[in-house]
């Protein structure tokens, strides 16, 4: 029929005008960092001076400052987001404990991120500052440390639901053939959902770590907006979203502005790579 | 038999283990909620709907400018991106071919990307040609995080239509478009609209797409060409103030903000419940 034709073609047409919007992301982005890609070229990367006032700009500061709190809170919100899986995937598949608690990591995962910065202002930043003057340290109270708790409560939640799904892809007859076999639970789990989901865990621990390098306002808030390279867990710092959310209205100048839109397109590259590939695992995990 | 009975106790403390765990990975929801309770609701009164913040060092003072704001910026992503994104989820539950693969993974990686990046976008598309601040710019930030919402949730809900139901319309001589206008689509209704819930729940509490595209307004602007207050800018900006009533205003707002969202999120579960059960 010719209006089913139409309708069809229109479909296809959206759909180029999808991959369309993508490619004029990154050309966008592209054209606008033109001007800080054109002055700093390479050592925009390897750079460690940010001084607008200067018009000299460089964002190593950020890249470590936003590696280090990615894989501290990473690293923080592991054992707990492991734990949450196991308990709906594997210890309370059913029942209404199990629906209490992924009903609250549901709620934790819809918690704005604006407020999770403002809690950590008022309560995780005065804790942060009392041991800090009790190891003997410039007790700021913000920085890394600071920023990665709070990232780390706001990943448990997005780390589990992906690492729970994948448990639950486990063949009930493996797990089954290893209690027949006089497993208790912790051997089940230990040699055979790990093992077996270890690549899909794997995904998913890759796709939060995605989450907590674009995290903006929450670690804007408390990370202390330091632009220099961070010295340990306790000093202040800046990753690369906060310095945008930070100097973007401020920037006067056509290249400051353009060489925070140019750590904008790195942001957009690193973690196009970092979703593809754990897109990319999950997918082809779910298919065997 | 020790060696039994040391595995045994094994099992029991990493059960133990797992168990206490995940509590303790909630107790900060409780602590959020409990305290953003208690402090904002001193504040919160009908005058807190209805007035304008006031100046530093003043008493008082509320949020209309960030909930009228807020609601523009919803009702404008609302309309830029649901048609575009039903016409992708249409497409993409109807084909499945090399190109649809390659739209899905463009769709999760939409999806998963930096929300100030998004931010950037619409200043380089709204705000730099127009020459300043706006809703619409705001919006059209917010509706690049919308669009993967409703595509997914949209592809969704129509793959899970039975396909008898399809069948029964094209055997009384149906035309696809009639079908999908008349079958598919009431259908579906439902799980779409739960798709575009989660997106509302998601973008109400956004702060940093907004933040150069937005702006803020400390009065009450209905022009979609005039920069407008959100509530979670407000609180962002309230929160960082040295002002004690600011950061007063900033833990109502919280309040607010939160009661929204878990409105959004309860209402949703509701909505899907009641569509399953129909279905």
């Amino acid at each position: 029929m010719k209006k089913d034709k139409l309708f069809f073609s229109v479909l296809w047409i959206t759909g180029f005008l999808f991959v369309f919007l993508f490619i004029l992301i990154f050309f966008s982005l592209l054209k606008e960092s033109f001007l800080s890609i054109k002055s700093f070229g390479i050592s925009f990367l390897t750079s460690s001076e940010w001084d607008p006032v200067a018009e000299k700009f460089g964002m190593l500061p950020f890249l470590v400052g936003t590696l280090f709190t990615s894989f501290l809170s990473l690293l923080i919100s592991l054992p707990f987001s492991m734990a949450i899986a196991l308990f709906l995937g594997e210890y309370f598949k059913t029942g209404s404990i199990s629906k209490i608690l992924s009903y609250a990591t549901d709620l934790l995962a819809g918690i704005p991120s604006v407020i999770y910065g403002f809690w950590g202002i008022y309560l995780l930043v005065p804790i942060i500052r009392k041991l800090e003057m009790k190891i003997g340290v410039p007790p700021y109270g913000v920085g890394i440390l600071t920023a990665s708790l709070v990232l780390s409560v706001m990943i448990i939640p997005y780390a589990s639901s992906i690492a729970r799904e994948i448990i639950k892809l486990v063949p009930q007859d493996l797990v089954e053939a290893g209690y027949s076999l006089g497993s208790t639970r912790y051997e089940v789990i230990k040699k055979i959902i790990i093992p077996y989901s270890f690549s899909g865990i794997f995904a998913g621990i890759l796709l939060s770590f995605g989450r907590a390098f674009g995290e903006t306002m929450a670690v804007t808030m408390v990370i202390g907006n330091y632009n220099f390279l961070p010295k340990s867990i306790f000093s202040p710092g800046n990753t690369m979203a906060s310095v945008i959310a930070n100097e973007f209205t401020e920037a006067t100048k056509d290249i400051h502005l353009s060489s925070l839109i140019h750590i904008g397109l790195w942001l957009f590259v690193i973690t196009f790579f970092i979703n593809y590939l754990g897109n990319l695992v999950i997918k082809k995990y779910k298919v065997k | 038999m020790n060696s039994l009975r040391f595995k045994i106790i094994k099992d029991k403390v990493f059960e133990i283990f797992v168990i206490f765990l995940s509590f303790l990975s909630v107790v900060p929801l409780f602590i959020i909620l409990f305290q953003i309770f208690i402090k904002g609701i001193k504040v919160i009164n009908f005058e807190f709907f209805v007035s304008l913040p006031s100046p530093p060092g003043e008493k008082g003072g509320g949020i209309l400018n960030a909930l009228t704001g807020t609601l523009i910026l919803i009702l404008i992503s609302l309309i830029l991106s649901i048609p575009f994104g039903v016409m992708i989820g249409i497409f993409l539950a109807e084909f499945k071919n090399r190109f649809t693969d390659l739209l899905k993974d463009f769709v999760n990686i939409l999806q998963s990307l930096p929300s100030i990046v998004m931010g950037i976008l619409a200043y380089i598309w709204v705000v730099k040609p127009v020459g300043h601040f706006s809703a619409l710019s705001g919006g059209v930030a917010l509706s690049l995080m919308m669009l993967p919402l409703i595509i997914k949730s949209t592809e969704e809900t129509l793959k899970m239509i039975p396909f008898t139901l399809k069948e029964a319309s094209f055997a009384l001589g149906a035309s696809y478009v009639s079908t999908l206008w008349r079958v598919i689509l009431p259908a579906s209704a439902g799980g779409i609209l739960s798709g575009v819930l989660i997106g509302v729940s998601r973008i109400a509490g956004e702060t940093a797409p907004l933040l150069f595209t937005a702006f803020g307004n400390p009065f009450v602007n209905l022009n979609p060409l005039k920069p407008v207050e959100s509530l979670p800018l407000l609180i962002f900006k309230y929160a960082m103030s040295p002002y004690e009533n600011w950061q007063q205003i900033a833990w109502g707002g919280s309040l607010v903000l939160i009661c929204i969202v878990l409105f959004f999120n309860i209402g949703l579960k509701f909505l899907v419940e009641k569509w399953i059960q129909k279905s």
